[in-house]
């Protein structure tokens, strides 16, 4: 078996393993928080005979153990389930919300990778002279103030005052047209660029630095070769590893850190589905979106190990 | 320039000059900008509804977790959605009288015991099925026998049998009770061809839309309903928009992404009224924000702690303050002038000699423990921070814990003795007092025990004489002002907001917010 397939297995059932101690975690979590899915639903207007119709209906007074197990067998077959509050089955719900989801991170991914990397390329080319400043100064800036804030500026500037976007998502329609559905996410997709922007630029400025030190650096130089294409075909490659580490972690950070966002600007996503649900004490959402949100995370770092293994002859080919 | 004036109205309610251009043509002969924005709403009202366009609202309080079973509805989202598609057995009119709705009319026997509900002759579900007496006893069964998990179970407890007769229904209840058809407006009970029993979510009635597109704690799309019997319903199409952030909501109205917002935050209210196409509504209501004891906790178990924390509480600087003047100060009891018998009291001020006198007179010496959360109501830790204040003026020390969102409402509110809450009232102050202090109530959270105030609630609730009734209430209401757990600073106004491409809002209607949600159905899209 190729080292880099062994691997592979390897982590794969790693993961396995760890999304089972992250369902167990959340579950625990869940029946530790004060209230439960009776009361979350009745509210105000709980009364006793109501409270205990629902509980019973609902299964809440099985012991936890003999619920988490139940759960447990429906999701090794590949069923995560009904939702308590609504009883709309997970899978479907979730899965029009996780496309949501991935349909804002894919745009703001395409749109901040790719400029994260040239500004880093940039930077470093014009190291210490004002280009390298304005770009380090700006990205720490955007990084530096909290993402509700950013998008209450660009919402009040953009949105209400100079009217050039939509303040808010409320006009995305899963099945509008690429045109509509952008429209309505340009000013989160902006937010989310400038909050991860700096991370992946700084990196990448950092780890191409470094190996701008090493001696074949400087026979390039000594060759003859623009700086540009010194750093794009020499210096880059040997630094991908470090930036692909933090793009996959920002790429996650998209996709399971994007709450906020998507709550201030009413986007129907998993954020505000997973926050609904927690408050609402309904475990076997939160447990379904836990376990995609771990499983995005523990994949994506696989992904980040794999390419830097591949881009890493010394890790391809060990002696 | 009357005519000139009345030209320009007459355009600006055409369409063929925009509001502010009429503001600033009228402001050019001399008008004022509130007078002239007066001028041409009435203008706009006069040349009544016009039909047909897609309003929008933007709304508080939706969530992913709701469903469209009205028994389970418990937000403003929720309760916007029903009023679209169902209707009750009667309404609250804008005065705050009952009037029938799918009822056409009602009756009572002498003793107040057995109730007569007319159903209205030729009306529909949405569904083509004509509504009759069964549908409407079904729907009272679902909501109110052993099984129901409605929120509008506690409401009915008191029915013990409802029978179809001919094309009307029959109610008979346990003990004598003058408010029934109050009762029966709840929006829980919505009328559902077979009571909803088979299809509780399906959104059938008799409202004046159909919902056509349901995406919970996202949006709610409904259209007209040709066959609707009512006159309301002026908009070809209406979609309910959930928008929690109080910013974001703001926003889109002032962008013109939403038509209409509930729950404008009363701190942003004058900075959002200053956009040139917006109206901030501000209606009074029963709506109030409280500090709650418990009457059977030491030390709040003598009445003189109570009376003391009651004189130590500043009521004008919360109205102030908290509520930056969209509101009104309360008397330590629930009920204020939006409900129908109300009997005004004497104001009770803040008053330092006298709350230091009670405290000294009662020989309790040590701090008051007063928990908080930012979702007991809006303001309520800075509420708190200045009810610390205004007691130091007194000499009492109160201790302020923060408590956290999550939670409050299971462990702290109606379980621990001292906390802050809110009530968003109700229509009748026999409701009122029933929810909160007849002792036996679930949610007695002042644990007013009092033998004659529940006397005096079951005597009332069977008078069918109005004055001898009001006089009662004001007794009860006497009551809890001196004897109960309650300090009520404060009640709140409802904020809501409009922008100039719908028409037709009324103002001072009795109920909750957005014209008591009827605003939907009652403006029209005028640009």
């Amino acid at each position: 078996m190729s080292p880099v397939v062994r691997l592979l297995a390897q982590r794969i059932s790693l993961g396995l393993l760890l999304l089972f101690f992250v369902s167990v975690l959340i579950f625990a979590g869940t029946i530790i928080l004060p209230g439960d899915v009776a009361q979350a639903i009745l509210g105000q207007s709980a009364t006793p005979e109501a409270l205990a119709n629902l509980r019973r209906d609902m299964g809440l007074n099985d012991p936890p153990l003999q619920r988490y197990l139940a759960w447990l067998g429906g999701v090794v077959q590949g069923d995560l389930g009904t939702s308590l509050t609504s009883g709309q089955d997970i899978a479907s719900t979730m899965g029009s919300r996780l496309e949501n989801t991935l349909f804002l991170a894919f745009w703001a991914a395409l749109i901040s990778v790719p400029l994260a990397i040239f500004l880093g390329l940039l930077a470093v080319r014009f190291r210490d002279r004002w280009p390298d400043k304005l770009i380090s100064g700006v990205t720490l800036a955007s990084i530096s103030v909290p993402e509700f804030l950013i998008a209450y500026v660009v919402m009040f500037f953009l949105g209400v005052q100079f009217r050039w976007l939509n303040p808010t998502a409320v006009g995305f329609r899963p099945d509008a047209d690429v045109l509509t559905k952008l429209d309505a996410i340009a000013l989160p997709v902006l937010v989310l660029t400038l909050v991860i922007l700096a991370h992946m630029m700084r990196m990448t400025r950092a780890a191409i630095l470094n190996v701008m030190q090493s001696a074949y650096i400087e026979t390039a130089e000594l060759k003859g070769l623009t700086m540009f294409k010194i750093i794009w075909r020499h210096a880059f490659p040997n630094s991908i590893a470090p930036v692909v580490n933090v793009v996959m972690l920002n790429l996650a950070y998209l996709v399971v850190g994007v709450v906020v966002i998507e709550v201030v600007f009413v986007y129907p996503g998993m954020g505000q589905y997973l926050v609904d649900h927690v408050s609402k004490r309904d475990v076997p959402v939160v447990q379904a979106c836990g376990l995609v949100f771990a499983a995005v995370y523990i994949g994506l770092n696989l992904v980040a190990d794999i390419v830097s293994i591949l881009t890493n002859p010394r890790l391809r080919h060990p002696k | 320039m009357k005519d000139y004036l009345d030209y320009l109205k007459v355009s600006a309610t055409m369409g063929r000059i925009s509001r502010r251009e009429f503001m600033g043509r009228a402001a050019a002969v001399g008008v004022t900008a509130a007078a002239a924005s007066t001028m041409l709403a009435d203008a706009v009202h006069a040349a009544g509804p016009q039909k047909g366009g897609i309003m929008r609202l933007g709304l508080q309080g939706g969530s992913t977790t709701d469903s469209l079973d009205p028994a389970l509805a418990t937000n403003q989202v929720a309760l916007m959605a029903i009023r679209l598609w169902g209707e009750s057995l009667t309404e609250l009119g804008d005065d705050g009288s009952i009037q029938g709705k799918v009822a056409e009319s009602f009756s009572a026997s002498a003793d107040a015991k057995t109730w007569t509900f007319k159903i209205r002759e030729g009306i529909t579900f949405s569904n083509g099925k004509p509504v009759t007496a069964e549908d409407v006893v079904a729907t009272i069964e679902r909501h109110s026998d052993d099984e129901a998990k409605s929120g509008a179970l506690g409401l009915l407890r008191d029915i013990t049998n409802v029978r179809a007769d001919g094309d009307s229904v029959v109610v008979e209840l346990n003990s004598a009770n003058a408010d029934l058809p109050y009762l029966l407006a709840d929006y829980h009970l919505a009328i559902q061809p077979g009571g909803g029993k088979d299809a509780p979510d399906a959104a059938i009635g008799t409202g004046p839309y159909i919902v056509k597109e349901a995406e919970m704690g996202v949006r709610i799309v409904a259209e007209k309903n040709p066959d609707y019997w009512g006159d309301t319903g002026h908009a070809a199409e209406i979609e309910l928009l959930v928008i929690n952030d109080n910013t974001a909501r703001v926003a889109a109205l002032q962008s013109g992404q939403v038509d209409m917002i509930d729950r404008v935050p009363p701190r942003t209210a004058g900075l959002v009224e200053r956009a040139p196409n917006v109206t901030v509504h501000k209606t009074s209501g029963p709506g109030h924000y409280v500090f709650i004891m418990h009457c059977d906790t030491a030390p709040f178990a003598d009445n003189d702690v109570r009376m003391a924390l009651k004189y130590g509480i500043n009521r004008e600087e919360m109205v102030d303050k908290i509520l930056h003047g969209y509101g009104s100060v309360g008397n330590d009891t629930p009920i204020n002038a939006s409900y129908p018998l109300y009997t005004e009291f004497e104001q009770r001020e803040y008053d330092p000699d006298k709350a230091a006198f009670h405290m000294k007179k009662s020989g309790y010496e040590g701090s008051i423990l007063l928990r908080t959360s930012d979702n007991s109501f809006p303001g309520a830790p800075d509420a708190a921070a200045l009810f610390q204040q205004s007691c130091a003026g007194a000499g009492i020390n109160v201790e302020i814990k923060r408590e956290p969102n999550d939670g409050y409402w299971s462990e702290v509110w109606n379980a621990q003795p001292f906390c802050t809450s809110y009530w968003g009232g109700r229509p009748t102050q026999d409701q009122m007092f029933t929810t909160a202090y007849l002792s036996t109530a679930d949610w007695n959270d002042t644990r007013f025990h009092n033998e004659k105030f529940d006397q005096l609630l079951l005597a009332a609730r069977a008078e069918l004489d109005t004055a001898k009734r009001k006089q009662m209430y004001a007794d009860m209401g006497m009551l809890v002002r001196n004897e109960g757990g309650l300090i009520c600073p404060m009640f709140n106004d409802f904020l809501d907001a409009t922008t100039d491409r719908v028409a037709g809002w009324e103002t001072g209607v009795a109920g909750f917010a957005l014209m008591n949600s009827y605003a939907p159905l009652r403006m029209w899209v005028a640009a």
